[in-house]
């Protein structure tokens, strides 16, 4: 249901910016720690466009890591889940260098 | 979680263009959600102006291709939008919060997943409130005036919004929602506007509603491992209300490892303990939702 609503959300935002053009391809960026399945999202894509203008555009999620930045060691960790933890030195003075991206990149649109 | 798109190169990115790969204008990407293989990949001659990060992905490797349209003559255009999903939502949260603000109105979020005790711990709360500080309460529930009617009585206004009616049945508040159930409301009669969302693990942490602070429930009958499980959720709120305490002779539940986990996820996140029907712990809940 989570998705369900995103799809309803990313809807909106394709109709205005495709201004009456016809989408057929939908791109968006979504950071790991946005706790979306990208399968289950393309599959809401799908209920949510049938029937609509909208119907047929494919939508591509572009998954985003969710990476750290260590205050301590410097370094660099991509997570496998949503603790935010140095993979170098374990500490948690980490700032998020991405992951909580959320947004339509582009449309396709026929011209 | 999303998956991962890792490359050799260690760059994750779910669109790989290699060096040799760039003539061709059917060019498959190998992505487990992209079904078709797209013609053109172009980000435009302006570059990229969008945050990922140190982490973000490469484009650099497209930037000799933006722009050049020549070999693509389908009649289609990318068009790029870069539009944060959440904007418009955010955007009404704004001035939500800009309304609260004009009223010198503070607004809680209050989150939790189905059960944990929101409602319950709320009676308490505006019971204690009573008499010395104006609450509102805004209602959300899919359907039925249950926990409106439950709060009723209790000194507060209360704006009932059933998301079954009329808003789709959402599984959570969103900013044009809680617009609309403060037309209920009186702010310029209120001190503090408690927002009760749907009861929903998931939904609520993505949708800004313009409070100033938000707090979710977790009843200690739900398991240590919540916070990694809705880690967005746990990371969306600045205090999390540990509910049902009195049950906890008859519970395994590992107090101390609940805070483990959610610590892990969430750093800065307040813990208090109540139960909300013997009313332990109480008041200090009270004190830190008045603010």
């Amino acid at each position: 249901m989570h998705e369900l609503s995103l799809s309803r959300a990313i809807g909106q935002i394709v109709v205005r910016a495709a201004a009456g053009r016809r989408v057929t391809r939908v791109e968006v960026d979504c950071g790991a720690l946005r706790q979306v399945v990208p399968e289950t999202l393309t599959r809401c894509w799908g209920l949510t466009v049938e029937g609509t203008p909208l119907a047929g555009a494919a939508l591509v999620v572009n998954p985003i890591p969710a990476v750290v930045s260590c205050a301590v060691c410097r370094a660099e960790t991509q997570l496998d889940w949503p603790v935010l933890r140095c993979g170098e030195c374990a500490s948690t003075d980490v700032t998020l260098l991405s992951g909580e991206e959320f947004l339509v990149r582009s449309i396709d649109v026929e011209t | 979680m999303g998956r991962f798109h890792r490359h050799d190169d260690g760059t994750v990115h779910s669109h790989e263009h290699d060096s040799d790969g760039h003539g061709h204008p059917q060019h498959d990407h190998d992505h487990p959600a992209d079904h078709h293989s797209h013609e053109h990949h172009d980000h435009g001659a302006d570059g990229h102006s969008h945050d990922h990060g140190a982490a973000d992905h490469d484009h650099s490797a497209a930037a000799d291709w933006a722009g050049d349209h020549s070999g693509y003559a389908t009649g289609a255009e990318r068009v790029e939008v870069l539009e944060r999903i959440f904007d418009e939502n955010d955007q009404a949260a704004a001035r939500n919060r800009a309304a609260f603000d004009a009223h010198q109105v503070t607004a809680v979020n209050l989150m939790s997943a189905p059960g944990s005790g929101k409602t319950a711990i709320l009676a308490q709360v505006l019971r204690r409130l009573r008499g010395r500080v104006r609450v509102g309460v805004v209602e959300g529930d899919i359907e039925t005036a249950i926990d409106a009617d439950r709060l009723a009585g209790l000194g507060a206004q209360i704006a009932l919004l059933n998301t079954g009616h009329g808003f789709g049945g959402e599984c959570h508040l969103d900013a044009p929602m809680v617009a609309h159930a403060l037309a209920d409301l009186d702010l310029a009669s209120l001190d503090l506007v408690l927002i009760e969302n749907v009861g929903n693990l998931v939904c609520p942490a993505e949708f800004d509603v313009g409070a100033h602070r938000r707090a979710m429930v977790c009843s200690v009958t739900e398991g240590e491992d919540k916070p990694l499980k809705y880690p967005v959720m746990f990371r969306a709120v600045d205090l999390v209300i540990v509910n049902k305490i009195d049950l906890l002779p008859h519970l395994d539940f590992d107090l101390a490892l609940f805070e483990a986990n959610l610590k892990a996820v969430n750093p800065q996140a307040a813990v208090l303990h109540c139960s909300a029907k013997t009313g332990q712990g109480l008041e200090a809940v009270t004190a830190w939702l008045e603010g």
